[in-house]
C-alpha cells in the first residue's frame, strides 16, 4: 500500500527515525546530519539526493526546535548573529581546505580520520567532565533563560579562563556573561572551519565549544546553535535544491516526526538535570566516531558488512540516547512531583 | 501543483526551502495546539503513575 507514492512501511519508518532525530535534536541542538544522512545512504539513495535532504530535514527540524527554545527564552538572538559572521567565514575557509586535499588527492582519508578523532575526543571530553561534574551545580533540572543570570559556580573552569582574557570590545551574553568578541568571532570560525572542513551541519563541535570555550548556559548554548543552524541549513538545503538534491517525498515524513520529537527534547532541556544532558551527549558522540570509524574502515577494505555495522550503531546509539532522554524526563517529572507533594504535607 | 521540473533552479531551490519552513511553521503550530490538548492529561499520568 502506497500513500503519496512511498509505501506505508518506509512513511512509518521515515516517521519513526524523524521522532527519534527530532528529541535528539531539540535536547542537543545536533545529530541530524550525521545521523540522517548515513541513514539515507544505506537505504540506496544517490549521495547528492542523501546529503540534500537531510540538510533540509535538519533546516525543517531546526526551525521547529528554535521555536520551541525561543518560548522557553533559550536563544541568545545576539551571540547566534555573530557566531553566524564567524562561522560563515569559516566554513568556506573549510571547504578551500577540502578541494586543497582533494587535489593532493588526500581528502578522503584526511577527512575521515578528523572526524573520528575529533568526535571520540569531544565525547570523551565531554563524558570525562559529566563524570566529575565539571561546573554543574546538582539542582536537578535547569531553567536558565536568555536574559538570566546565571551562578559563577555553573561556569566551565576552562571557560573562566578564557574569559578572564579581556580583549575590547567586550559584549554580554547571555546570563550576563562579558566576553571578548573576538573571542566569540574566533570560535565560531573555527568551529565553521571544521563544519566546512567535515561537510556536516557541526553542532556537534559548537554546542560544547559555546559552552566550555565561551560559557554559554547548556540550554542557551542549545538554543543559539539551533538558531544558527536555521540558517546554515537553509542556505545548504537552497543550494542542493538548485541541482535537484532535495526530496520532499523523503522530508516531509521526516519532519512530520521530528517535529513531535524536537518539541519533547526542547522541553526536556527545562526538566533534565544538566550534567544528565552532558553525559548523553558524550556517550552518544563516542557511538557517533565508532560508527564512523567502522564505515572508513568499511570503505578502505571494501568490505560492506562493516559499513552495514556503521549503520546499525548509529541507530542504536540514537534509539539508546534518545530513549534515555526521554526516561529520564519521565523520571524527573516523577521526582519532581513527589518532592512537590512531600514539602506540600 | 506546481511542476517543480518547469521551474529554474534557483526558483525551484527557493520553492523546496519555502514548502519545508512551511510545514516546519504548520507542524509546530499543529503540535502546539495538541500539546495544550493533550499535555496536562498526559504529564498528570506520568506524575501519577
Amino acid at each position: 500500500m502506497e500513500l503519496f507514492g512511498i509505501a506505508l512501511t518506509v512513511l512509518a519508518l521515515f516517521v519513526s527515525f524523524g521522532f527519534m532525530v527530532g528529541v535528539l535534536f531539540g535536547f542537543f541542538g545536533m545529530g541530524g546530519s550525521f545521523l540522517v544522512t548515513p541513514a539515507l545512504l544505506v537505504m540506496g539513495y544517490p549521495a547528492r539526493v542523501a546529503v540534500g535532504s537531510g540538510m533540509a530535514f535538519v533546516f525543517g527540524t531546526a526551525v521547529i526546535a528554535t521555536l520551541k527554545h525561543h518560548d522557553l527564552g533559550q536563544v541568545d538572538y545576539k551571540l547566534g548573529g555573530l557566531m553566524i559572521v564567524g562561522t560563515s567565514v569559516g566554513i568556506e575557509v573549510g571547504r578551500i581546505g577540502v578541494f586543497y586535499l582533494e587535489e593532493l588527492g588526500l581528502a578522503s582519508g584526511v577527512i575521515g580520520v578528523t572526524y573520528v578523532v575529533l568526535l571520540g575526543a569531544i565525547g570523551l571530553f565531554v563524558t570525562y567532565n559529566a563524570l566529575n561534574n565539571d561546573g554543574d551545580d546538582d539542582s536537578g533540572g535547569h531553567h536558565e533563560a536568555a536574559d538570566q543570570e546565571i551562578d559563577p559556580d555553573a561556569i566551565p573552569d576552562i571557560a573562566k579562563k578564557i574569559q578572564s582574557y579581556r580583549v575590547p570590545p567586550m559584549i554580554t551574553i547571555a546570563g550576563g556573561i562579558q566576553v571578548s568578541l573576538w573571542m566569540i568571532l574566533g570560535v565560531a570560525f573555527v568551529t565553521g572551519l571544521l563544519s566546512g572542513f567535515l561537510g556536516v551541519g557541526g553542532g556537534f563541535i559548537r554546542m560544547p565549544a559555546m559552552f566550555y570555550l565561551i560559557g554559554v548556559p547548556v540550554p542557551v548554548a542549545v538554543g543559539t546553535d539551533l538558531f544558527e543552524i536555521v540558517f546554515s541549513g537553509g542556505i545548504g538545503s537552497f543550494l542542493y535544491g538548485m541541482e535537484g538534491g532535495v526530496d520532499l517525498s523523503i522530508v516531509a515524513p521526516l519532519l512530520a516526526g521530528s517535529a513531535l520529537g524536537a518539541r519533547i527534547g526542547s522541553a526536556a532541556t527545562s526538566i533534565v538535570d544538566e550534567g544528565d544532558i552532558k553525559i548523553y551527549f558524550g556517550l552518544m558522540l563516542l557511538g557517533g566516531s565508532v560508527a564512523v570509524a567502522f564505515r572508513q574502515a568499511g570503505d578502505y577494505l571494501a568490505i560492506d558488512v562493516l559499513s552495514t555495522i556503521s549503520f546499525a550503531l548509529i541507530m542504536l546509539s540514537a534509539l539508546l540516547v534518545s530513549g534515555a532522554v526521554i526516561y529520564s524526563t519521565i523520571t524527573a517529572m516523577r521526582e519532581q512531583s513527589t518532592a512537590a507533594a512531600t514539602s506540600a504535607d | 501543483m506546481i511542476d517543480l521540473a518547469t521551474l529554474s533552479p534557483p526558483v525551484r531551490a527557493g520553492v523546496l526551502v519555502g514548502a519545508v519552513f512551511l510545514e516546519a511553521i504548520v507542524l509546530y503550530v499543529g503540535y502546539g495546539v495538541v500539546e495544550q490538548v493533550a499535555a496536562d492529561p498526559i504529564i498528570e499520568r506520568i506524575e501519577n503513575a
